[in-house]
């Protein structure tokens, strides 16, 4: 299986950890993950207006790129994921977004949204399987007691996200599963964490992850676990009571690749 | 009614894509907003005031910079008006408008940290200013 992978801005740096496990899990569950030589950042926010279609653009050429490849586009950071498939959507159903777009660009081929946009956890979960996944683990997570921390992104808004159920979802949980770790379901795992709103107002966000994180505690939450590496970010900086680490990490360990901390 | 209240309307509708007459005023957004102790004025609030045109009031609304544009409000609204769209068009035209950017570049280095992720930024530009 080959996919094309977009990993965006802040793979390359902060978030390299995220990257770098994912690459190597997928490469050891059968999944090739090809990077494009020159993606573009895709502006870490859908733009929400109607109007606004430049700072689309970046995100239709990743599309038709993969498009051009005939491959699926698969992508690991839940803000690139929500650009990457919403805007793949305005470039399928809204014609406005899809001839300004493509008048702009003017790409060999016109684009309308053929690409299928899948995030990592939507290839373990429908291209690789959870069952293929738990016969590959050597080493499994028994006896930890993790809470997925959706956030908002990966899951809002549902109509459009298609990954799971947006109040009640399951994905991580049932990754969790297959890895032999214990997960724990606690009520705030996908409110927000206060994202970019950290570099408006600090104190607003540390009040958002003190009550995510007194809740996961609460529900006996030992760890949590991501997607996102803003929601990672503001759960360690501006809370800090639990340790964080992205899903991947998690999958590296059981799979044998990495040692647990 | 004032005719560049009602430019500024039709701006946003064309933004938001969403009827606000729709809204029943039933304040799930509100109470599903996260952010709802830091602002001064509610989703709900401002869905009302962009159909009745209050854009005196709209020019000085300090909570559109606390939405985090977390889809909470948009998710549950019963009657599909997507709150989030209103606030994230009220945004834009008040960073359109001349001198209406809340962030500029120099603020950026007293704001983050060793830690924080390029996307925090990216984000914060793309929401406080054009």
């Amino acid at each position: 299986m080959t996919f094309r992978y977009y990993p965006g801005c802040t793979l390359k740096t902060k978030a390299r950890k995220l990257d770098e496990t994912a690459r190597r899990c997928a490469a050891a569950l059968g999944a090739e993950l090809v990077e494009p030589a020159d993606w573009q950042c895709c502006g870490a926010v859908y733009p929400m207006a109607k109007d606004e279609i430049a700072p689309k653009l970046s995100a239709v050429r990743a599309l038709a790129d993969a498009k051009a490849q005939g491959q699926e586009l698969v992508t690991l950071c839940a803000a690139c994921h929500n650009v990457l498939k919403r805007t793949n959507l305005d470039m399928a159903n809204d014609e406005h977004t899809r001839d300004a777009a493509n008048r702009y660009l003017q790409l060999p081929e016109a684009y309308s949204g053929e690409t299928t946009v899948l995030h990592y956890l939507e290839l373990l979960r429908d291209r690789i399987g959870w069952d293929a996944i738990r016969a590959k683990v050597t080493h499994p997570l028994t006896g930890r007691k993790i809470g997925a921390y959706y956030g908002c992104l990966l899951l809002r808004p549902a109509r459009e996200m298609q990954m799971d159920d947006a109040e009640n979802p399951t994905i991580i949980e049932d990754f969790l599963r297959a890895i032999g770790a214990e997960p724990v379901v606690y009520a705030m795992r996908n409110e927000c964490c206060g994202a970019y709103v950290t570099m408006e107002d600090r104190a607003a966000a540390k009040a958002r992850v003190e009550a995510i994180l007194q809740n996961a505690q609460a529900c006996g939450c030992e760890e949590l676990t991501t997607a996102c590496p803003l929601c990672l970010y503001n759960l360690r900086e501006n809370g800090g009571a639990l340790k964080v680490t992205y899903f991947t990490e998690l999958l590296a360990q059981a799979l044998g690749l990495e040692a647990a901390e | 009614m004032n005719d560049t209240y009602l430019e500024y309307q039709a701006e946003i509708l064309r933004m938001t894509d969403r009827d606000p007459k729709r809204c029943m005023i039933c304040g799930k957004c509100t109470a599903s907003c996260p952010a709802f102790s830091e602002m001064d004025f509610h989703p709900h609030q401002i869905v009302g005031m962009v159909e009745r045109c209050e854009f005196d009031v709209l020019e000085t609304v300090e909570g559109l910079w606390h939405c985090m544009s977390c889809m909470a409000c948009s998710e549950r609204c019963p009657r599909d008006v997507q709150p989030a769209r209103f606030m994230d068009a009220v945004r834009q035209w008040r960073i359109r408008k001349q001198g209406g950017e809340h962030l500029h570049p120099q603020q950026v280095p007293e704001k983050i940290d060793e830690a924080t992720p390029q996307q925090a930024i990216a984000a914060a530009f793309r929401k406080y200013r054009k």
